[in-house]
């Protein structure tokens, strides 16, 4: 029997591929390091941070529009990716300038010596001048790049495994992530969790060896890194979804039950789903926060989780594409609507600063879309797309008995 | 006769009430049992405790030709050892089309993995096709579960079941919210299904259980009352006193 390739049998990862390619390309065209300039550079960054929200959107669909687990604290997976980077970024070019500055010394630094300053210097503000236990591998790019998806694996594994063998389920499992994200903030907060308190980490805008690239040019290959990650993981989901596993793994949000009575092993198919969606937030976020520059403890609290879930729940939970089109347009309205660039209202007696309202008005349109359009965004798309086909489950006629 | 199933001396209780009380059942590999009982009697705790949904409290639960306790292992192996089940309420998964409800029953690989790489071919497909057919979904194969009658999701859950190839089979009330026609066929295809493994049936309807023509097991109150023929049982006084009679 001869099959199409999955991609060719779902036409809409083609659009979304399409679009993704445009988006970048137009993007380059119009930023200064390559293109005519309209786009300023901080907002090439923002382009690029939304690209990298959207991917961990893409991978709360999986969690929570296909498996059915409402995780709150997917963005704790997002943070500890970019710590994990953070802390070579951080490293690395403290390692450098420290470097230099120890060169004016008559005699040459030691490595332990180098070592120690460079402890000294990050350290510094938390009262500290030994380099903690967990930034052992913070010297190099490879070790950490792996404890970027690593950490944040283990993490969703053994929390997984603890959560899913006993059974927790529903309301309970979403308050366990949120806790479990929270607790996480909590220690972070802490000067001595060996992670700067909350500082956190700071001037990962700037990457050690490429000193000679100005922000412009890197905001832009940032750009493509992020547009790549989310067209590979995009298509990723989608296959994963596409078949028999995405076949029990909805299943499986339907009916858990029924799934055990038909042999197959649900656990160890939500712990592979929650796992491997960890993996890819965290790699969105590795690519995320060397755009924003700076990273703390703050990124964990559950608000940001809750706020994925919303993205998600507008765009559409259970379509991908709908994940996509929620993180990108509520993030850009967000930050558009917070900015204090949008128009304020004025009513008679009152100005709507949409500053202020903004987070009213996102609440108020989450609870209608739950409401009146639980398909989201994506819905829109699917009944419009029904208007064109006929329905292929369309009815058949009855036969009708004598 | 050796037995496929044996449960031995099984009780358990919900919040003090024994809802299953000292029970022992034996079924053969190759039979066709009715369980019959009022409500409440325990019939579908004792298929919760065979499929491993209830752990009891006391008693044995032994499968297959090495005498395995189920009470270790957990609702997922139990069905891959071979114990299918078709519950009370049709519960397919409505969202997806009938051939994916039947494809995800198909006999194979369970693990994620495993699940992850299986891929469609032509024997799955016309197996697929196949058991459509027998339970006469042919011409709904692409509609969503969900959109079908209440009897057409009884037998696409029957077809789900046929699909798992099960060595025992346990069927709750099969014959609810289906027609009379619809009734006949599913006693024919138990029978038929009985020719080649165990198949327990609980049914409160006693036409249907006639129609069986089988060994039949009166519950109460969590334990065998009777057993035998069902000319033999309907004679039982004890029987009569607590099912027939009322
Ligand atoms: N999980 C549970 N918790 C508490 N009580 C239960 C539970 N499951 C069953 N019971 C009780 O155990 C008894 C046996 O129930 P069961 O469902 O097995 O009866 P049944 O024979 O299948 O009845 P029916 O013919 O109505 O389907 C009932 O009194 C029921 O209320
Ligand atoms: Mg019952």
């Amino acid at each position: 029997m001869t099959r199409q390739p999955f991609i060719l049998r779902n036409p809409s990862i083609l659009i979304v591929l399409a679009v993704l390619a445009a988006f970048t390309v137009a993007v380059t065209l119009m930023s200064a390091a390559y293109g005519n300039g309209a786009i300023p550079t901080s907002m090439v960054k923002v382009l690029g941070k939304t690209l990298c929200l959207a991917l961990a959107a893409v991978a709360m669909d999986l969690v929570w529009g296909y498996l059915g687990i409402l995780s709150l604290g997917q963005m704790a997976f997002f943070a500890l990716g970019g710590y994990m980077v953070g802390q070579w970024l951080m490293y690395a070019r403290t390692e450098t300038i420290v470097a230099a500055s120890l060169a004016q010394n008559p005699i040459p630094a030691t490595p332990l010596e180098l070592q120690e300053a460079v402890a000294n210097q990050i350290f510094g503000v938390v009262g500290s001048s030994d380099l903690p236990l967990v930034w052992t591998f913070a010297h190099s790019l490879t070790l950490q790049l792996i404890l970027v998806v690593a950490v944040p694996g283990i993490l969703a594994l053994v929390f997984g495994w603890l959560a899913f063998r006993s059974r927790v389920n529903g309301v309970y499992l979403s308050i366990l992530t949120q806790a479990m994200t929270l607790a996480l903030a909590l220690w972070l907060f802490q000067n001595d969790s060996g992670f700067r308190g909350n500082n956190g980490l700071s001037g990962l805008q700037n990457i050690p060896g490429l000193e000679g690239r100005d922000q412009a040019t890197l905001s832009v290959w940032f750009l493509w890194a992020s547009a790549a990650a989310l067209a590979v993981f995009y298509v990723l989901a989608a296959w994963l979804v596409s078949g028999k596993f995405g076949s029990v793994i909805r299943a499986i949000r339907d009916d858990e039950t029924r799934v055990r009575f038909l042999g197959y092993p649900v656990e160890g198919f939500k712990l592979v789903v929650f796992t491997l969606a960890a993996m890819i937030t965290a790699i969105a976020g590795a690519l995320y926060y060397p755009q924003a520059g700076i990273i703390n403890p703050a990124e964990l609290m559950p608000i940001a989780s809750i706020y994925l879930a919303v993205w998600v729940a507008i765009g559409g939970r259970g379509r991908l594409y709908g994940a996509i089109i929620g993180a990108v347009v509520v993030s850009l309205l967000s930050s558009w609507f917070t900015g204090g660039r949008a128009p304020d209202i004025r009513l008679p007696g009152y100005v709507v600063h949409w500053v202020d309202w903004w987070q009213v008005a996102l609440g108020l349109s989450f609870v209608l879309v739950t409401l009146f359009a639980p398909k989201g965004i994506a819905g829109i798309f699917d009944r419009l797309s029904g208007l064109r086909a006929p329905r292929r489950a369309a009815p058949r006629k009855q036969e009708v008995k004598a | 006769m050796s037995a496929l199933l044996e449960v031995d001396s099984v009780s358990v209780s919900f919040d003090g009430f024994k809802a299953i009380n000292n029970l022992s059942f034996n079924i053969g590999a190759v039979e066709l049992r009715a369980v019959i009982g009022p409500n409440g009697a325990g019939k579908t705790t004792f298929m919760d405790i065979v499929t491993g949904k209830t752990k009891p409290d006391a008693g044995r639960v032994l499968w297959g030709e090495d005498s395995r306790s189920l009470l270790k292992m957990n609702e997922a192996q139990i069905a891959r050892a071979g114990v299918g089940r078709k519950f009370q309420r049709p519960t397919v998964f409505e969202d997806q089309s009938v051939s994916a409800n039947l494809t995800m029953a198909l006999k194979a690989n369970r693990g994620p993995f495993g699940v992850l790489f299986w891929r469609p071919s032509a024997t799955s497909a016309a197996r697929v096709a196949e058991l459509a057919e027998e339970v006469g979904l042919s011409e709904q194969i692409d509609r969503k579960a969900g959109e079908l009658s209440h009897g057409q999701k009884q037998w696409l859950e029957i077809g789900m079941l046929l699909a798992q190839e099960p060595r025992l089979l346990l069927v709750d009330e099969p014959a609810a919210g289906m027609t009379l026609a619809e009734r006949e066929q599913t006693t024919t295809l138990l029978r038929r299904l009985a020719e080649t493994r165990a198949v327990v049936v609980v049914e409160h309807d006693m036409d249907f259980v006639r129609r069986l023509e089988c060994k039949v097991t009166v519950l109460h109150q969590g334990s065998v009352l009777a057993e035998g023929s069902l000319d033999h049982v309907t004679r039982n006084p004890d029987v009569i006193e607590v099912y027939l009679g009322r």
